[in-house]
């Protein structure tokens, strides 16, 4: 699956606004700088405007926005439950009534609420972090001093993800020309459980030998990375504008909190 | 001096029948032996034992004028003996061509300067520096199994450890990888099933059946 991962950005919706020419660690820490201000404020007024802040970022990612704002609306998707029951389940005064239940002023800014910050802060993710290369972002996590293994567990997903999806799908082939087809009965599901069997199978013992391999080449629990990263006058703008942004926001959030 | 010698191995995998049952083996510097068998007789695993990926149930590992036994002893071997796995996608894990060939050499405690030196005298060597950048996973069987050679290569080995090299390989792929092992300097175990390239690099040839290994030069 890692045409799945990296595809898109070679395609024809490759993102290439001023922001892609920034270093990927400042697009990461900008990101997580936005996430933690967004999350912490709690005024709508303030979260609008970090809405409205993200959607700027989108449009300096050169992302094509369609795509990026259907990949928010999945999202939403996970949270429209919640969103839809607050408004019945938060305790306060009465706004309207649904079928006997009455639905609270307080429950709906807190639905507000959460929908503006989830959206800013996905969007926001998307624009910075989600057009990297996924080996960019892998090198960038490790300069930032990421957890070795965690990085090192993300660049053999990406390295391995399509051999495992190769060996899915020539397995998959050999029981279609064997005359196989998914119904809903024992065999059908036996056969997947094998198939899925297999494939783990097939993954250990390739793990197996992989480890193999990086020992005959001097393997001693530490990958090297090979690309050097430099900080720009590109990063010092983006951080001094983003930081300009993000601490309006906080004084905003303390004004109306003083109010 | 043997550059490596087998003697009198026996070796099981847990569960199985035992697949080597006193196989001997010497290899001299400048030679070049090949090994043939059936499937499953074990060639691989003769290979493994050799830099130490397994270890024999009894029997003798040599290398390079030492006994080897445990782990770190290997550890000696596996810089001077290169092992060419069968699969490359076994081997090529790092993202970039250029990340993978310099692994070794890193491992080795080469700086990164030096690591990239050597990564494109390598690739300048075999002719791959075309594919430098390439992510590893993106190219073809071919380019793959020449990677994985260079990535050995980087190393600087004593001693090649070939498994069925040309395996999977077109015709054009084949030559080229045969012209490439030709012309190198060092000492070569090689498993191939394949006749032709057996005539053409390692013509002393040593067949392994019934778990041990007899001489079958022709």
């Amino acid at each position: 699956m890692g045409h799945v991962l990296t595809e898109g950005l070679h395609g024809p919706g490759r993102a290439d606004g001023p922001l892609e020419r920034l270093d990927p660690r400042a697009r990461i820490l900008g990101a997580a700088a936005f996430g933690v201000v967004t999350v912490a404020c709690t005024h709508l007024a303030v979260l609008a405007a970090a809405l409205a802040l993200a959607f700027g970022l989108l449009l300096a990612s050169g992302l094509p926005p369609g795509r990026a704002l259907r990949r928010m609306a999945a999202m939403d998707g996970f949270i429209l439950l919640l969103v839809l029951t607050l408004p019945f389940t938060t305790p306060g005064a009465a706004v309207f009534t649904l079928w006997g239940l009455p639905a609270s002023r307080e429950g709906l800014v807190l639905a507000a609420e959460i929908l503006l910050t989830a959206n800013a802060v996905v969007l926001a993710l998307l624009a910075l972090v989600g057009s990297l290369e996924p080996v960019t972002l892998g090198h960038a996590l490790h300069r930032l001093r990421t957890p070795e293994r965690l990085v090192h567990l993300m660049m053999f997903n990406i390295r391995y993800v399509e051999v495992l999806r190769g060996e899915y799908l020539r397995l998959r082939l050999a029981m279609r020309a064997r005359g196989f087809r998914p119904a809903t009965g024992w065999h059908s599901y036996r056969s997947f459980g094998y198939l899925l069997g297999m494939v783990l199978v097939r993954a250990v013992d390739r793990s197996e030998r992989v480890l193999g391999a990086m020992k005959c080449r001097g393997f001693a629990g530490r990958i090297p990375l090979l690309h050097a990263l430099a900080y720009g006058r590109r990063d010092a703008v983006f951080a001094v504008t983003l930081g300009a942004a993000l601490l309006a926001l906080c004084l905003a959030e303390a004004a109306h909190a003083a109010a | 001096m043997p550059l490596l010698e087998l003697d009198d191995i026996h070796f099981g995998y847990p569960g199985h029948a035992p697949v080597l049952r006193g196989a001997s083996l010497r290899l001299e510097p400048g030679q070049r032996l090949s090994i043939t068998g059936a499937n499953g007789s074990g060639k691989s695993t003769l290979l493994h034992l050799m830099v130490g990926l397994l270890r024999p149930v009894s029997g003798r590992v040599l290398a390079f004028g030492q006994e080897r036994r445990q782990e770190a002893d290997f550890h000696e071997v596996r810089r001077r003996a290169g092992l060419v796995f069968q699969d490359p996608d076994d081997q090529l894990f790092c993202p970039t061509v250029a990340e993978d060939v310099a692994f070794g050499p890193m491992n080795l405690g080469k700086n990164r300067a030096e690591a990239l030196a050597i990564v494109d005298a390598v690739l300048d060597r075999l002719g791959l520096s075309h594919l430098r950048e390439r992510v590893t996973y993106k190219l073809s069987g071919g380019e793959k199994r020449l990677v994985t050679l260079a990535t050995v290569l980087a190393m600087e080995p004593e001693v090649l450890l070939l498994d069925e090299p040309t395996n999977a390989l077109d015709e054009a792929n084949a030559a080229r990888l045969i012209a490439i092992l030709q012309a190198l300097p060092q000492a070569m175990v090689l498993v191939s099933h394949d006749a032709a390239l057996r005539a053409q690099l390692a013509p002393r040839a040593l067949r392994l059946s019934g778990g041990c290994l007899r001489d079958e030069t022709p």
